[in-house]
């Protein structure tokens, strides 16, 4: 029970929450890495997998490249690329090492929703005239939004769980408090700091899980 | 005064045969403890896992809180993960497996729940027709069944369990995690590069002698397609 008291302590210590290393600063640091990287990843993803699925091709490869990037440890590729060139450039390794991580799922998730649209579906909207531009965002793309949300929701918590390890290689985020806690050897700061990300991602899970149950029926997949 | 020797470790090259041949027995220990945590973590997780699935089959409503519960901790990332633990269990191996034993429950309970549901239950009747009692029903018929989708799940969780026991080098128990975390703060390059290989190396070797046993096990799936 110490070491809880300990973190609670350190949680409600105000010295903590303010500075550069401080609470609030990690945690804005954690948000904007989680959202910009989130942004770009669907950039790249959604894209390319809308129009793939749209000509039905191409979904060994989505698959392939998903179940691949999960034998590739996350921690192995941000020291990689912090030994590179690129980690001169700030938090340069730890966004692209975030993207490279959070394409995959959304880019298996948008592929099968989009593949996955009834057929006989699709062949009406052709059999009324639509061009495949108009089957792909008046047809397809709204019948395949469920999953391809949720392939977004994985890839957001994905982000989360990616920018506290991106601590460890020196990246910013609320993963510094822990790996700070480690160096001073200070078990309630570690706890503190764990505590703080488990509830960031737990939130981050919670919204999603919001937006869904709000969102109109039509978007909110089979339950 | 003699020159330093002008070899691949002494430029920091990535690749580097120099750095294979005189570190081989420190690599081999990090292969191994790395391999000891990813096999006992998973062992252990099956050994939670199976109870618990057969559990939310038999009563509908544990169902639920099982699945949500496992979710739960499948949020929360890693490192805060084995942070959250330290408490419990200080700076030792066990630290690291109870946090992969956490993840792999989530993969492990959704896929044997999913397996044993989807157990056809004019199968289940004609068993029990034949007089299976409910302990013979579930281990001769269910539960062989079930075991594509349990096998499916074994091997996400055994990969992902390879890959997550890298963090565990913040505590110091991170197997090949261990030398990549040396390596970043020495700019080792060889070693980084070194280390990341063989953790995918392992991560696809133990995915494809899952896939093996998996073949050896279900004879029946093999059958029906040929």
């Amino acid at each position: 029970m110490n070491t809880l008291t300990g973190a609670w302590d350190w949680l409600t210590d105000p010295a903590n929450w303010a500075g550069a290393d401080g609470i609030w600063h990690r945690l804005v640091q954690h948000l904007v890495l989680t959202v910009v990287c989130l942004v770009i990843s669907c950039l790249i993803a959604l894209p390319v997998a809308l129009v793939l699925g749209h000509l039905g091709k191409g979904g060994a490869l989505a698959v392939n490249i998903s179940n691949v990037g999960r034998a590739v440890p996350t921690f192995a590729v941000l020291v990689l690329l912090l030994l590179t060139p690129l980690g001169k450039w700030g938090e340069g390794p730890t966004v692209v090492a975030l993207v490279l991580f959070a394409v995959p799922p959304l880019l298996t998730n948008a592929y099968v929703g989009m593949r996955e649209v009834d057929r006989s579906v699709v062949r009406a909207a052709r059999g009324m005239g639509m061009t495949g531009r108009q089957m792909l965002f008046r047809v397809e793309l709204p019948l395949s939004l469920p999953l391809v949300m949720n392939g977004v929701r994985i890839a957001a918590v994905q982000l989360v769980a990616t920018a506290t390890i991106a601590a460890l290689a020196g990246g910013g985020g609320l993963g510094r408090i822990i790996t700070a806690g480690f160096n001073l050897a200070s078990t309630p700061q570690v706890v503190a700091g764990a505590v703080l990300v488990a509830v960031f991602a737990l939130i981050v899970e919670g919204v999603f899980e919001a937006a869904e149950r709000l969102a109109p029926y039509w978007a909110r997949g089979p339950r | 005064m003699t020159a330093p020797p002008d070899d691949c470790l002494a430029r920091n090259e990535w690749i580097c045969g120099e750095y294979l041949s005189s570190r081989r027995q420190i690599l081999l220990d990090a292969v191994v403890q790395h391999l000891q945590l990813t096999a006992v973590s998973v062992l252990v997780g099956l050994v939670i896992a199976l109870p618990l699935a057969v559990l939310a089959r038999r009563w509908g409503w544990a169902a639920g809180p099982v699945l949500a519960v496992t979710t739960i901790l499948y949020t929360i990332p890693s490192l805060a993960m084995f942070s959250l633990l330290l408490p419990v269990y200080g700076l030792s191996a066990a630290l690291v497996v109870a946090g992969l034993v956490l993840y792999s429950l989530t993969l492990l309970v959704r896929n044997i729940l999913a397996g044993l549901r989807a157990v056809p239950e004019e199968t289940r009747q004609a068993a029990r027709g034949m007089g299976y009692g409910p302990v013979r029903l579930l281990l001769t018929v269910e539960l062989p069944l079930a075991l594509p989708a349990a096998m499916a799940g074994l091997r996400i969780a055994t990969v992902s369990a390879v890959s997550l026991v890298t963090v565990g080098a913040i505590v110091g128990f991170g197997g090949l995690g261990n030398l990549i975390y040396a390596g970043m703060n020495t700019y080792f390059k060889a070693q980084v590069l070194t280390a990341s290989v063989l953790c995918v190396v392992i991560a696809v070797a133990a995915d494809l002698l899952l896939l093996g046993v998996q073949w050896l096990i279900t004879p029946w799936t093999r059958a029906q397609r040929g």
